[in-house]
C-alpha cells in the first residue's frame, strides 16, 4: 500500500486533508499519525488569522458547507509548535500554504524549507488575488501557474509541491496543465464547491460569511470527474484525490480514476477514526479484486 | 496579570475514545429524552463538564456531523445525557430505544474547575443545561462545598433534572409562566444567593450565561459557564465553534468551544461579541479588520 507523493515515498496512500484536521494533534487519540500518509495541515498563511465571525458552518444533504475563513497560527505559530509536535512523533506533514499575493506563497515555502517532518507543500490557490482584484487564483490558468512556478523555485528541491485545485472552473484541465508546466510535483483534487444555505426562519444566510465551501459525500462525483478527466489527459501527473472519501471503497474510486493517493476530509467530522479505516478498507478491497499493490490500481478504470 | 476573576479552564486529564454504544435506556422526561449508553470507556473517564458526540442517523446516514450534548451522568460503566429534540439529528437520537447502538466519542472538552475544598456554590442551569450541573454537584459536595442550585425554564416541561439536583443542593425552581416554581429567570433567584456563594457555576443558553456570568462578576465571584455552540466534530478540527475569548495573556481569541471549552471562565467570554469579529481579536487585521 505505500505509494508516492511526488518523489517521496510514503507508508500509506491515505492522508488528511487540509481544514479537515486542524494540524493532526486531535486525531491522534483516534489514529496512528505515522502510519497515515502524511497530515495535511490547514492551510497557513504568513501572518495568523482569527477567521470569520459565525456561524461558520450548515450542514447539507450528505455535506456540510464551511466558511472558517483560513484561521490559523500563521508561520511562525507552525514552525514553533505544530510541526515540531508533529515531526517529535514521526509523523510527516504535507504543509498546505496559502497566500493574497505570489509573494506570500513564496516567502512561506522557503520558510519550510529543511523543517524536519515536513514531507512537502500542497498549495491552496483557491485564495482571493490582491493583485487582480481580488480573482481567485485558482480560476485562473495564469495566476495559478505564477504562483506555482514562485513556489517551486522558493521551495526545498526534496519537498515536492503539489497545487490544490478548484472544481468551479470551466475547464480543469487547462489548469491542471498550466501548473504541471510551471513545475507541479503533483495534483491535489479537489478544493470544495463554492454554495450557499438560506435559513427560511430568518430569511437570510446562515453562514456569517454567506457564500461557502462544500464538501462532503455530496462532492464525490464531481471530484471523481474532475481525477478522471485530468489523468485522461496527463497520466503521468501524479494526483492525490479527494472529495468526498467515506469509506476504502469510495477511496477505490479515486485510485481507479488516477489517483495515487487521497485525502479523507470532512468524513473525519463525522468518523474521527476515518484516516485508519479508509486505509485497511482500501487496502482490503485492493486485495480482494487482485491488485498486487496499489499502482497497479492507478488508472485502471481508463485502461 | 489581569483583574480576571478566573483562570482558563485546565483540559482533562484523560483522552477522548470512539465505541459503538449499546443504549441500555431510553426514558421521556418532560421535553426531553434522557438516554443512558453502556460506554464504560467513556464513563470512567469523563469528568463533570464534559461532553460526547454522537453520530446520527445510523450507518448509512446523509448526515454527516456530529451531535454534541453534555454528559449528565456516569455511574456503573453508563453515560447518561438528555436529549433535547429540536433539528432532524437530535430527533433521531430522541428516538433511539434500549438495545439500539450508537456511534459516540468521548469524553470531549475542559472539565469545570474546581474551587478550594468548602467553598460554597452556586450552580445555574437552564433548560436541559442544568443536567451538566448535576455530575458537578456530586463533586463539590464530596469535597465539602455546600452547593445551591438554580433550575430554570421556560415551563414545566423544560426543566431538567431538578430531582437529581435536589439530591445534592438546596435548589430553587424559576419557570417563565410560573407552571413551576416561582415565575420568571433564573437571574431572579441567583440575585439573593450570590452573597452566600464563593464560586458560580452554569449552563443553559448563551442569554442566560451572559446574565450569570455578569451577575457574578458585578459581585466579584468567579464563574464558569459552559456554552453549547453549534459544532460539526466536537474533537477541535473543524474550527465552527468558535468563540471571542479573552485567554491567559489578556488577549482575546476565536476559541473552540469544544476543545478550550466548553467550560470558559464566565468573565473571559465576551457575550456581546459573539457572531462578529471584534478588530482586537488575534489575527483579525489580517482579515482586513482594523483597529480604529
Amino acid at each position: 500500500m505505500s505509494t508516492c507523493l511526488g518523489t517521496v515515498e510514503i507508508p500509506s496512500p491515505v492522508l488528511t486533508a487540509s481544514g479537515c484536521s486542524a494540524f493532526g494533534r486531535e486525531l491522534a487519540p483516534f489514529n496512528d499519525l505515522t502510519a497515515l500518509g502524511a497530515v495535511v495541515t490547514k492551510s497557513v498563511q504568513l501572518r495568523p488569522r482569527s477567521g470569520r465571525p459565525t456561524p461558520r458552518m450548515a450542514e447539507t444533504p450528505s455535506g456540510m458547507l464551511n466558511s472558517i475563513g483560513l484561521q490559523g497560527p500563521g508561520i511562525d505559530g507552525l514552525l514553533a509548535d505544530e510541526l515540531p509536535w508533529l515531526a517529535a512523533r514521526g509523523a510527516r506533514a504535507l504543509v498546505s500554504i496559502a497566500g493574497a499575493r505570489v509573494a506570500d506563497f513564496a516567502e512561506l515555502a522557503t520558510r519550510l524549507r529543511d523543517v524536519p517532518g515536513v514531507l512537502g507543500i500542497e498549495v491552496n490557490i483557491s485564495c482571493p488575488n490582491v493583485e487582480s482584484r481580488g480573482e481567485v487564483f485558482a480560476c485562473d490558468p495564469v495566476a495559478a501557474r505564477d504562483v506555482v512556478a514562485a513556489v517551486r523555485e522558493a521551495a526545498d528541491p526534496a519537498q515536492p509541491v503539489y497545487a490544490k485545485l478548484s472544481p468551479d472552473v470551466t475547464d480543469i484541465v487547462a489548469v491542471a496543465r498550466s501548473v504541471t508546466d510551471a513545475g507541479a510535483d503533483g495534483l491535489s483534487m479537489i478544493n470544495t464547491l463554492l454554495g450557499l444555505v438560506i435559513d427560511s426562519d430568518t430569511m437570510r444566510p446562515v453562514l456569517g460569511g454567506v457564500t461557502g465551501g462544500l464538501s462532503g459525500p455530496a462532492i464525490r462525483p464531481v471530484a471523481l470527474r474532475c481525477v478522471w478527466q485530468v489523468h485522461q489527459t496527463l497520466p503521468d501527473v501524479p494526483i492525490l484525490g479527494m472529495g468526498g472519501i467515506a469509506s476504502g471503497l469510495d477511496a477505490l474510486q479515486f485510485v481507479l480514476a488516477g489517483a495515487s493517493a487521497v485525502s479523507v476530509g470532512t468524513v473525519v467530522f463525522h468518523d474521527p477514526s476515518a484516516p485508519a479505516r479508509v486505509h485497511a478498507e482500501l487496502a482490503q478491497a485492493l486485495a480482494a479484486r487482485g491488485f498486487a499493490g496499489l499502482s497497479d490500481a492507478v488508472g485502471y478504470a481508463h485502461r | 496579570m489581569s483583574g480576571f476573576l478566573t483562570e482558563p479552564a485546565p483540559v482533562a486529564e484523560r483522552p477522548p475514545v470512539q465505541v459503538d454504544a449499546e443504549v441500555a435506556a431510553a426514558r421521556p422526561v418532560g421535553a426531553y429524552v434522557e438516554l443512558t449508553l453502556a460506554a464504560p470507556e467513556i464513563a470512567r473517564a469523563a469528568e463533570p463538564g464534559q461532553f460526547v458526540a454522537f453520530a446520527v442517523g445510523g450507518p448509512t446516514s446523509a448526515m454527516l456531523l456530529r451531535r454534541s450534548i453534555a454528559i449528565a451522568g456516569t455511574a456503573g460503566g453508563r453515560v447518561t445525557v438528555v436529549v433535547a429534540p429540536h433539528g432532524v439529528g437530535s430527533t433521531w437520537l430522541a428516538g433511539l430505544r434500549a438495545g439500539d447502538r450508537v456511534d459516540v466519542v468521548g469524553p470531549l472538552g475542559r472539565p469545570f474547575p474546581l474551587p478550594p475544598p468548602g467553598t460554597p456554590a452556586l450552580l445555574v442551569g437552564g433548560g436541559y443545561g442544568a443536567a451538566a450541573l448535576v455530575g458537578l454537584a456530586a463533586r463539590l459536595r464530596a469535597q465539602g462545598s455546600p452547593v445551591a442550585a438554580v433550575a430554570g425554564a421556560a415551563d414545566t416541561d423544560r426543566l431538567c433534572s431538578v430531582a437529581e439536583l435536589g439530591e445534592l443542593a438546596e435548589v430553587t425552581v424559576t419557570t417563565d409562566d410560573g407552571s413551576a416554581g416561582r415565575r420568571g429567570w433564573v437571574t431572579d433567584a441567583t440575585a439573593g444567593l450570590l452573597g452566600a456563594a464563593g464560586i458560580v457555576y452554569a449552563c443553559g443558553p448563551m442569554a442566560m450565561l451572559r446574565a450569570v456570568a455578569d451577575q457574578a462578576t458585578a459581585a466579584g465571584l468567579p464563574s464558569y459557564v459552559a456554552v453549547e455552540e453549534a459544532m460539526a466534530c466536537g474533537i477541535g478540527v473543524c474550527m465552527t465553534c468558535v468563540l471571542p475569548v479573552v485567554g491567559a495573556d489578556g488577549r482575546t481569541r476565536f476559541s473552540r468551544s469544544c476543545t478550550e471549552g466548553p467550560v470558559f471562565g464566565g468573565d473571559r467570554v465576551r457575550f456581546a461579541d459573539v457572531g462578529a469579529l471584534p478588530a482586537d481579536v488575534v489575527g483579525a487585521d489580517a482579515m482586513g479588520v482594523v483597529l480604529s
